[in-house]
């Protein structure tokens, strides 16, 4: 993403110009726009024209818009933005209040108007706008029947292809046909990271599995490359790497960017930190339960005895539509902060951001002991 | 443009099976009739060198190795005399009809002889060929008693003394009998029987040959005898006419008469095939012959010969069925479990090949080419591990299915993996089994590995007692690795039974016995080791198999039966494999797959190779399947009764108990989720409650998180709704594991369906 302009006041209240220039920036630009901002960006918009004599003629025009935002929507494998809401700026073709929604898209400028500029939005735009947090990794999880192919990056983790198939069993005497489905099985996954790894953007491209399904796998690949001749494969051999994951179901990429095999080639990618952090909560968790929390309440409880050390707070809390609710975890967030603590905001596309979402999306790592009182009643 | 497609489609089709074997072609070609197919392939098997085709089949002890040979060179180089055209003609369309209903039991050479020395007269050419089959039969006689009970075979024989003699030949004779001269179906149906109550006798083919040569001297005389008996009942019921008074008495005179021939057995095959008639039809009896044939003639009353067998079959009381199928030995279902690389394989391959499962040459051959990959004791796993992987790495990586038999029992033997990685295949087989052997290895220090707590031994030993394993034998391997050490063994054993009690078996159900499953010794026989025979007086390994208790099983409850492999058998249908959990199925059966609701048709159950016309809870089964596509069946889903469906759910609530966890468990945990064969990823959505692991009452309400040893009430959510039955209805159903992170972590009752498939609420009011 890159800044265009920044013009935000003392008051926090103001307008921030950025242009989105990859995929995943789409996924910044869904977490930073909240219900009730303003949006300003070329938009194609149909427009009818009634002459004098009565014909309608309908047209399109390419036009700049300012919404104030009422929906959003955002597709994670497609990674595109649409933003519904209303218009506010009138101009030659639209009226004031008409409805649009406006479909953000790559290398175009769009300004956002907020009231308010929280921590956590400025943070991100940060973030977003940092060029050296790059780091592109693929990773394919399988078992024998069942592969992901996926695409991590710093936020986000993209399954593009989830593979499922029968594989006969092996038999007595009838192993031909166990051989045959693992082939087969071996050749979707091949085409799938043909067609789903770009392997100019991505450093490495993890292989994991339980038991030799890799190293069967890894054989297999590039035995079918030298044969039909798929030079990328070959070219970028050196990308693969090998790592042991106890299944082939999505949740295991967890251990997979836990391996420490790998964790040098990832050096500190926000995939890795993620994991490496929630880890650490569970173990609090299993080894002194009272300092390791759950939950928004005990934890406000926590910060205001100034006890948090390490707060993970999940994305997905930050884009609540209620205004209220965001207010509560930013200021969680700004407390913490403040008391010298650390704050780890998890990407809920991410596996670690999943399960830390179904942990009620906050959890704390304590600097001393509390007790806890359980009668907090969290739903779900 | 369409054309355009046409083509494209055939050429996916061309790809998809240009590089197939011979036995997938048969999947396309629909159009040839099972007769042709089966004289295809067994001239491709003649045409090979014999060698290999018959060495599987045999399984015999050694000392007829060099007859063996004999005769295959006589196969090899048979080549009939030469015929003119015409007669070839008639030899080769008189092969195919016997074929038709001999399927491949019989060689070929042997069919065209018998077939040339008729003069081309087919039914008595059968005639001949089906007696030579029962012929070798008397030699193994307890064996095949028990067979045919096993085999719930339609004879409905109950004097002992006749059962003894009854060879399961006599009920596909009694069949062909009854259906001569009908589709060829029918016919590979007994050719199958025929084919694997030979297999199971054990018939060599050179008591076969034997057999040839034995009959020769009453076979001229006795094969026109059968002729006439045999014609009039084709007649009949093709005919339709009910009473050909003449024939009859007349095929009853041949009866009689030939009880007067020196070979009992044959006739009382006979008698058998005379079927239904009581069996106080004794031989020599004249008045008996006489209420028979009255009996007999109202048998033939009913029109159509091949409906009424039919629905004969289906109204089979399937109760009485088992009961007279569990008249036999007893069925028992035993995994092999245990650390990696303690010996399973091995010990249960040389156990195998002891009892005469595996042949001789067979195991040579494995003997020479495991020593060429330079592993040379792996050869005896090699019997259980097929796959190349699997042998090229020296490990186990599925479960591997097969039968044998102690003097007391039928065993379905599943060989578990002992890696860590494929535990969730451990946990498939397991879930299975009624009885487990826990293979530990002797050696030093490997004992320890497998024991501690990273170790499979315990891991093992743990699921399988939650998965309902109750009784346990402790394989103390590798005994020769420690000079076969009485202290050793006992130290072992010490530390074993304490595990075991606080794992929760029952003393009297765990067993120790010392073994060595690379030497062979104390598996079938004792050992011959003085060392070891000096202490150890007490039983073999299969002596002890044989005591296991037999489990009981929920015959009565609805049928259903987890899939555990899925795969294009012969010709049409869908096959899939599976232990049946409950209930029964027959032939012709409609079956629900859940839970993709489609309604089945099982077009033929087999159990271990074996065709059957019905199969019970605790068989393992292939079911051959039509009416669904292949893309509705996981593994993992279930064949179910239609009067009774399961219930399909999203979300549950279980009671489960936490081993060792690393990390504590929360809600949103992630686990995969193990039950029968199906394996799911699901999420812990809820804590409901921390119960006290002993009294099982509530400590706490919503706790936190649950730490490792703790017992608890939860909610746990899949992705996609899963068959599931309730530990309440039934015991062995309701179970499950969770694991994480490559360990397991829970083992789980299933008490409540909370969702159920269309995302609507059970009402939990029940509870």
């Amino acid at each position: 993403m890159k800044l265009v302009s920044r013009d935000i006041d003392k008051n926090d209240s103001g307008s921030v110009s950025l242009i989105p220039e990859e995929a995943e920036d789409m996924w910044h630009a869904y977490n930073l726009i909240t219900i009730g901002d303003t949006l300003r960006s070329t938009t194609i918009r149909k427009v009818q024209n009634e002459s004098a004599t009565g014909s309608v003629s309908v047209n399109k025009v390419r036009t700049t818009l300012t919404i104030q935002v009422e929906a959003i929507d955002f597709d994670t494998q497609g990674c595109v933005l649409r933003v519904k809401g209303r218009n506010i700026e009138e101009n030659q073709y639209v009226k004031m209040g008409a409805y649009h929604t406006l479909d953000l898209e790559l290398n175009r400028k769009f300004t956002l108007g907020k009231h308010k500029w929280d921590s956590i939005a400025l943070d991100r735009i940060e973030m977003c706008c940092d060029p050296t947090q790059h780091a592109d990794l693929a990773a394919v999880v399988m078992q024998e029947g069942l592969a992901h192919v996926c695409l991590i990056t710093p936020n986000m983790t993209l399954v593009r292809a989830k593979i499922e198939t029968n594989i006969p069993r092996k038999r007595k005497g009838m192993c031909q046909q166990h051989d045959k489905g693992l082939e087969k099985f071996y050749d979707m996954i091949i085409q799938a990271i043909l067609r789903h790894v770009k392997f100019e953007v991505v450093k490495c491209v993890l292989v994991a599995s339980p038991g030799f399904v890799k190293d069967q796998f890894y054989e297999y690949m590039f035995a079918q490359a030298v044969k039909l001749d798929y030079k990328v494969l070959l070219e970028n051999k050196s990308k693969f790497v090998l790592v042991h994951s106890s299944s082939g179901f999505k949740h295991s990429l967890k251990e997979v960017l836990q391996d420490p095999s790998i964790a040098s080639k990832l050096a500190d990618t926000k995939a890795t930190g993620e994991v490496k952090v929630l880890e650490e909560f569970f173990q609090w968790l299993q080894n002194d339960p009272d300092r390791a929390f759950y939950g928004i309440k005990p934890i406000e409880k926590a910060a205001d005895q100034l006890a948090v050390e390490t707060l993970l707070v999940s994305d997905e809390l930050f884009r609540s539509s209620d205004f209220k609710q965001r207010r509560r975890y930013v200021n969680l967030v700004d407390k913490v902060r403040e008391s010298g603590g650390d704050v780890k905001i998890f990407s809920s596309l991410h596996v670690s951001g999943e399960q830390l979402g179904q942990l009620s999306g906050v959890a704390a790592i304590l600097r001393f002991p509390m007790p806890c009182e359980d009668e907090d009643s969290d739903e779900d | 443009m369409s054309r355009h497609r046409n083509v494209r489609s055939m050429n996916f089709e061309d790809e998809y099976y240009d590089d197939d074997d011979y036995s997938h072609s048969y999947d396309d070609s629909h159009c040839v009739s099972p007769g042709t197919v089966a004289q295809f392939t067994f001239n491709r098997d003649q045409n090979i060198n014999l060698t290999s085709y018959m060495g599987e089949e045999e399984g015999i002890p050694e000392e007829e190795e060099e007859d063996i040979s004999d005769n295959l060179q006589g196969s090899k180089d048979y080549s009939g005399p030469i015929l003119s055209d015409l007669d070839e003609g008639k030899l080769n369309s008189c092969l195919e009809e016997a074929r038709n209903i001999l399927g491949e039991s019989v060689p070929e050479s042997v069919m065209r002889e018998v077939i040339l020395r008729h003069q081309f007269n087919l039914e008595a050419s059968l005639d001949e060929l089906l007696k030579m089959q029962d012929a070798p039969k008397p030699q193994r006689q307890p064996r095949q008693n028990r067979r045919s009970g096993s085999q719930a075979a339609a004879s409905q024989l109950t004097g002992p003394s006749v059962i003894l003699k009854t060879p399961p030949k006599s009920r596909s004779a009694g069949n062909d009998r009854d259906k001569s001269g009908n589709d060829s179906g029918i016919g590979n149906d007994i050719g199958n029987v025929i084919d694997s109550a030979e297999a199971l006798s054990k018939v060599t083919v050179t008591e076969k040959n034997h057999v040839v040569i034995n009959y020769e001297w009453t076979q001229n005389d006795l094969s026109a005898d059968l002729k006439n008996s045999k014609a009039p009942s084709s007649e009949e019921s093709s005919l339709n006419q009910p009473d050909l008074p003449s024939s009859d008495s007349k095929y009853l005179n041949v009866t009689s008469t030939r009880v007067t021939s020196d070979n009992p057995e044959s006739v009382e095959t006979y008698k058998s095939v005379m079927d239904d008639s009581p069996m106080d039809f004794i031989l020599d009896n004249a008045q008996k012959v006489d209420s028979s044939s009255t009996s007999k003639r109202d048998r033939f009353i009913p029109p159509l010969p091949k409906s009424s067998s039919r629905s004969k079959y289906e109204k089979v009381d399937v109760k009485e069925e088992y009961a007279k199928r569990q008249g036999g030995k007893d069925k028992i279902n035993l995994v092999v479990i245990g650390h990696v690389d303690a010996g399973k394989s091995t010990l249960m391959g040389h156990l195998l090949y002891q009892l005469g499962n595996v042949n001789k040459r067979l195991m040579h051959k494995y003997e020479q080419e495991s020593k060429k990959l330079g592993k040379g004791s792996f050869a005896f796993a090699w019997v259980l591990d097929e796959t190349e992987e699997e042998r090229a790495r020296g490990v186990t990586m599925d479960i591997a299915q097969t039968q044998f038999e102690t003097p007391g029992k039928i065993v379905t033997l599943l060989d578990a993996p002992g890696h860590r990685d494929f535990i969730p295949n451990m946990i498939t087989g397991t879930a299975q089994a009624d009885v487990g052997i826990l293979v530990v290895n002797a050696t030093k220090g490997e004992f320890e590995t497998g024991f501690e707590s990273g170790g499979q031994t315990r891991e093992h030993a743990l699921l399988a007692r939650s998965l309902g394993v109750s009784q346990l034998i402790i394989a103390v391997n590798k005994m020769d690795t420690v000079e076969w050490s009485k202290f050793r063994y006992d130290e072992i054993v010490k530390k074993m039974s304490t595990f075991m009690k606080q794992a929760g078996y029952k003393e009297e159900n765990i067993s120790c016995i010392p073994c060595s499953g690379l030497t062979g010794d104390n598996l079938a026989h004792s050992s011959k080791e003085p060392l070891f025979s000096s202490w150890y007086k007490g039983n073999t390994l299969v002596e002890q198999i044989d005591k296991f208790i037999p489990v009981s099983r929920p015959v009565d409850k609805p049928f259903r039966l987890y899939i555990g492999d899925i795969f294009k058998g012969m010709g049409g249908g869908i096959s899939v494999t599976g232990k049946i959990a409950s209930g029964n199925v027959k032939q012709g059966d409609r079956v629900l797959v859940m839970p993709a609701m489609e309604l089945a048709i099982v077009k033929g159950i087999t159990i271990n190779e074996e065709a059957v016309s019905c199969a019970f809870a605790g068989d393992h089964v292939t079911v051959v399947i039509t009416g669904v596509d292949i893309t509705n069946l996981n593994i993992g889903s279930i064949l179910c009764s239609t009067d009774v469906p399961m219930k399909a759910a999203t979300r549950i609530r279980a009671r489960v108990v936490l081993f060792n966890l690393e990390l504590p468990m929360t809600k949103g945990y992630t686990v995969v989720f193990h039950y029968q064969s199906l394996t799911e990823p699901a999420i812990v959505k809820r804590l409901v409650s921390q119960l006290n692991k002993s009294s099982g009452e509530v400590i706490k309400k919503r706790p936190k998180c649950l730490t490792k040893n703790t017992s608890a009430v939860v909610e746990i959510e899949f992705e996609r709704p899963i068959c599931l039955e309730l530990f309440k209805d039934n015991k062995d159903l309701g179970r499950f594991m969770l694991r994480n992170s490559g360990q397991t972590i829970a083992a789980g009752l299933i008490e409540e369906v909370l969702k159920t498939k269309a995302g609507d609420e059970v009402e939990s009011a029940a509870s």
